[in-house]
C-alpha cells in the first residue's frame, strides 16, 4: 500500500475532485477512466502523476488500428519465416521473436510505474474486452513460450477516452472514473499561474475574458480549450501585446490578435467575422 | 447507511453493480479519504458512475441521501452564533459598504431581520429574492447579488462554496442516456454498420501468400488484405415538441440506442418540419439555433441522414413560406427538406405514427413523396427495411 498521495503538481493544477478519484486508483492499483473535452489535460494527467508520484512512465497510445494483443506482447512469425530460410540460428528460441509490449513492460518494472493507455476509444468496440483480464489479474499467459507473466507491482494505469464510442461495462466496471469538467474561471485563473507566473493581471482579464467569451459564440465547430488557451497567452507575451487592444469594445470590431491559436478551422474563423460584421451592422 | 444508499442508487436507475460497491467499502476501510463529506463525494461518485451522463442523477440521488448530514460537518444549519456572522460580516465589507448598512437602520436592524427570516424559513433554498439560500437576490445567503448582503457559510466554508456540489447540477445537460429496453433496436440498427474495407493493410491474405510464395521460387511473399472496420456516419434529426410528445419516449429508445453503434453519430432536433435552424440542446432551443445551412456544410455527404419525427402537421407548414407554427420561415419546409435531400443521397424517415393512419394525414403523404417514399414506421420491422435502404 502507497502512503504517497497525488495533489497536483508544480505544473498541473489538479482540482478536489479529480486528486480524490486518482488517489483511490493509487490505494487500490485500479486502471482510472479519465474522459473530458479535448485539451483539458487528459493525457498530461499520466505524466504529471508519474512526475509527482516519482514513478517511470510507460506510454501506449492507441489507434484505430491497435490489438489489445499488441499491449501485451507481438509474435514476429513473418521474421521467424525469414530467419528460418536463410538458416539463421536465432530460429530455435522462439522467445527471440517475442516483442515485449508496453503492458508487459510494465508489469516488469521494480517500481510501480505509471501507464499510460491513450485514447482508447479511438481502438475497435472490442478492444476493451481483450484487456478485462490483465487489467483484473495484472497478469497474462504467452501462447509461444507458455510463461505467464505476472506484475511485479500493480501499475497505476491512466486511460484516457474522448467519448468516440461508448466503452463496455464489464470493462467500466473495473475502472475508476473520473469527467475533467472544462475549468472555471478561477481555476483557469490558478492553471495560468503555474503556466506563466507573474502574467501582467490586466492582460490576463482581458485575455480570459476574450476567451470565455469566444467559447460562447454558438456553432463553433471547436471550441478552444485549456491548452489552446495556454498556446494563445505565449503568443500574446511573445508580441507584447498591450491588455488595450483585448478589451472588449476592439473585440466586437475585429478578431482577437493572434486568433490563430483559438480557432482552429476556416469555417470558425468565417463564422466569426460573419459576427463581427453583424455587430457592426446592428451598431449602426 | 451506506446499504440503503446502494439500493437507492439502484432504484434511481444507476446500474451500480456488487462488485463496485465492494471497492468502494474497502477505500472507505483504506482511509483514503478524511471524514469530508464532499471527499466521499467525489469518491463514491468516481468509483459508482462510470459515465458522464449519469453524473446527474447520482446528484440528485446523494442529494436526497445525504440531506441533512453534511450539517454534522460544518456551520451550515440554521443554529449560526450572532458574533460569528456580525465577525464575518465586517471582516468582508469596505468603509463605504460599512455606511450603507448604517443608512439602512444599521447593523442591529439587518440582524433582526435575518432572524426574524432564519425562523419563518424551514428548509433549504436556493434562487429567489426573500429566503435565505444561495443564488437568489435577497440580502442573506451565499452567491448573491445584494451589495448589502450576508454571505452565509460562503466565505467561512473551507471550499469557498455553500452550495454543496451535487446540489449544483452541472452535469445535468450531460444525461441523455434512456435505457428503456432498448434490445430490438439495437438489433436493426446494427444492420446499419457498413464493413467497408478500407484502412491499412494488416491481416494476412493466406491464398494470395501461398501463389505467391511459389511464384516467388518458394521465398516467403506475405501478403495482405485490408482489415474491416466500422465506418457508418449518421445524422440524427429528431423531431420534438407538439404533436410529437407521445412518440418522444420511443425516439429516446431509438437515440439512446443508437449512440453506440456508429463511427461518427450527430443529433440535432428539429419542430414538425425542417427550417433554417436547428438545435442541439432541447433546454435552449429558444437561445442557441444552428443555421441548417451550417449543418448542411460541416457534415460531408458520406454520412447517412435519419430523421424521425411523426409528420403530422398543417400542409402549410410544409409548402408556403412563414407556414411554421413556431416562427416566420422566410423558405417553405419543403425547400430546406429538398436542400437536406440534396445533400444527403442516404436518406430516411422513421415515423412513429402506425402505418394505417398515413393516408388518411395529408402531411406525411406530402413528406413521404418529398423523401421519395422512403418513409419507415418506426418499428423493428420498419427499421429493417430502412437499414436495408441506406446501406
Amino acid at each position: 500500500m502507497s502512503e504517497q498521495r497525488f495533489s497536483g503538481t508544480d505544473r498541473y493544477v489538479a482540482t478536489e475532485d479529480l486528486t480524490t478519484a486518482v488517489n483511490a486508483a493509487v490505494t487500490l492499483g485500479r486502471p482510472i477512466l479519465i474522459k473530458g473535452e479535448p485539451g483539458t489535460g487528459k493525457t498530461q494527467l499520466a505524466e504529471e502523476i508519474a512526475r509527482g508520484l516519482e514513478r517511470p512512465l510507460l506510454q501506449w497510445h492507441v489507434k484505430s488500428t491497435t490489438k489489445a494483443q499488441q499491449g501485451l506482447y507481438e509474435y514476429d512469425a513473418v521474421a521467424r519465416l525469414r530467419d528460418s530460410q536463410l538458416g539463421d540460428e536465432r530460429v530455435h528460441d522462439i522467445s527471440n521473436y517475442i516483442v515485449k509490449g508496453p503492458m508487459w513492460e510494465a508489469f516488469e518494472q521494480d517500481t510501480q510505474p505509471v501507464l499510460l493507455i491513450d485514447e482508447i476509444d479511438k481502438a475497435d468496440i472490442e478492444f476493451p474486452n481483450d484487456l478485462l483480464r490483465e487489467l483484473d489479474q495484472m497478469e497474462f499467459y504467452v501462447y509461444e513460450t507458455h510463461q505467464t507473466v505476472v506484475a511485479k507491482h500493480r501499475p497505476i494505469i491512466v486511460i484516457t477516452s474522448n467519448n468516440e464510442k461508448e466503452l463496455p461495462d464489464a470493462f467500466l466496471r473495473r475502472c475508476f472514473f473520473h469527467y475533467i469538467r472544462f475549468p472555471d474561471k478561477e481555476t483557469m485563473l490558478d492553471i495560468v499561474e503555474v503556466h506563466f507566473p507573474g502574467l501582467k493581471k490586466e492582460l490576463l482579464n482581458e485575455a480570459l475574458n476574450a476567451f470565455y467569451e469566444l467559447r460562447e459564440v454558438p456553432g463553433l465547430k471547436k471550441k478552444p480549450s485549456t491548452s489552446e488557451l495556454l498556446d494563445w497567452l505565449k503568443l500574446l507575451l511573445a508580441e507584447d501585446i498591450p491588455p488595450e487592444v483585448l478589451s472588449s469594445d476592439d473585440r466586437r470590431k475585429t478578431l482577437p490578435p493572434m486568433h490563430g491559436a483559438l480557432l482552429k478551422n476556416e469555417q470558425d474563423v468565417h463564422l466569426f467575422e460573419r459576427l463581427i460584421f453583424l455587430n457592426e451592422r446592428n451598431a449602426r | 447507511m451506506l446499504l440503503s444508499f446502494f439500493f437507492l442508487l439502484r432504484e434511481g436507475g444507476l446500474k451500480v453493480s456488487i462488485s463496485e460497491y465492494l471497492t468502494l467499502l474497502e477505500l472507505l476501510e483504506k482511509r483514503v479519504i478524511q471524514f469530508d463529506v464532499e471527499q466521499f463525494y467525489y469518491l463514491s461518485r468516481a468509483c459508482l458512475v462510470k459515465d458522464e451522463s449519469l453524473y446527474d442523477r447520482f446528484d440528485r440521488v446523494f442529494s436526497a441521501h445525504f440531506k441533512g448530514v453534511e450539517d454534522l460537518f460544518g456551520p451550515d444549519g440554521a443554529d449560526i452564533p450572532d458574533e460569528w456572522l456580525r465577525k464575518q460580516v465586517e471582516l468582508g465589507l469596505s468603509e463605504e459598504e460599512k455606511a450603507q448598512i448604517e443608512a439602512m437602520g444599521g447593523w442591529e436592524k439587518l440582524m433582526e431581520t435575518l432572524k426574524k427570516r432564519l425562523e419563518e424559513q424551514q428548509e433549504r433554498h436556493q434562487g429567489g429574492s426573500k429566503w435565505i439560500g444561495t443564488g437568489g437576490t435577497s440580502p442573506f445567503g451565499a452567491y448573491g447579488y445584494n451589495p448589502e448582503g450576508i454571505r452565509i457559510g460562503q466565505a467561512g466554508s473551507r471550499h469557498r462554496r455553500a452550495v454543496k456540489v451535487w446540489d449544483k447540477r452541472e452535469f445535468r445537460n450531460l444525461d441523455d442516456s434512456l435505457e428503456l429496453g432498448t434490445r430490438n433496436l439495437k438489433v436493426a440498427l446494427r444492420r446499419l454498420r457498413r464493413f467497408a474495407r478500407q484502412g491499412a493493410a494488416d491481416e494476412l491474405d493466406l491464398p494470395d501468400t501461398i501463389d505467391s510464395t511459389a511464384k516467388n521460387a518458394g521465398m516467403l511473399d506475405i501478403k495482405m488484405v485490408p482489415e474491416r472496420h466500422n465506418a457508418t456516419k449518421v445524422l440524427l434529426f429528431l423531431d420534438i415538441g407538439g404533436s410529437m410528445d407521445d412518440h418522444v419516449r420511443v425516439c429516446e429508445e431509438l437515440f439512446s440506442a443508437a449512440s453506440s453503434e456508429f463511427k461518427h453519430l450527430e443529433y440535432f432536433y428539429f419542430h414538425n418540419c425542417i427550417y433554417e435552424g436547428l438545435w442541439m440542446d432541447n433546454l435552449r432551443r429558444h437561445s442557441v439555433r444552428i443555421p441548417t445551412m451550417d449543418v448542411l456544410h460541416k457534415y460531408s455527404a458520406d454520412y447517412k441522414l435519419i430523421m424521425v419525427g411523426d409528420a403530422t402537421m398543417s400542409p402549410y407548414e410544409i409548402q408556403h413560406p412563414g407556414g411554421s407554427v413556431e416562427h416566420w420561415n422566410e423558405e417553405a419546409g419543403a425547400t430546406w427538406m429538398k436542400r437536406l435531400l440534396d445533400t444527403y443521397a442516404k436518406a430516411i424517415w422513421l415515423n412513429p405514427e402506425p402505418v394505417q393512419r398515413w393516408q388518411y394525414t395529408p402531411s406525411i403523404q406530402m413528406l413521404s413523396q418529398l423523401m421519395q417514399q422512403r418513409m419507415y414506421p418506426l418499428t423493428v420491422n420498419g427499421l429493417e427495411q430502412g437499414m436495408r435502404e441506406l446501406s
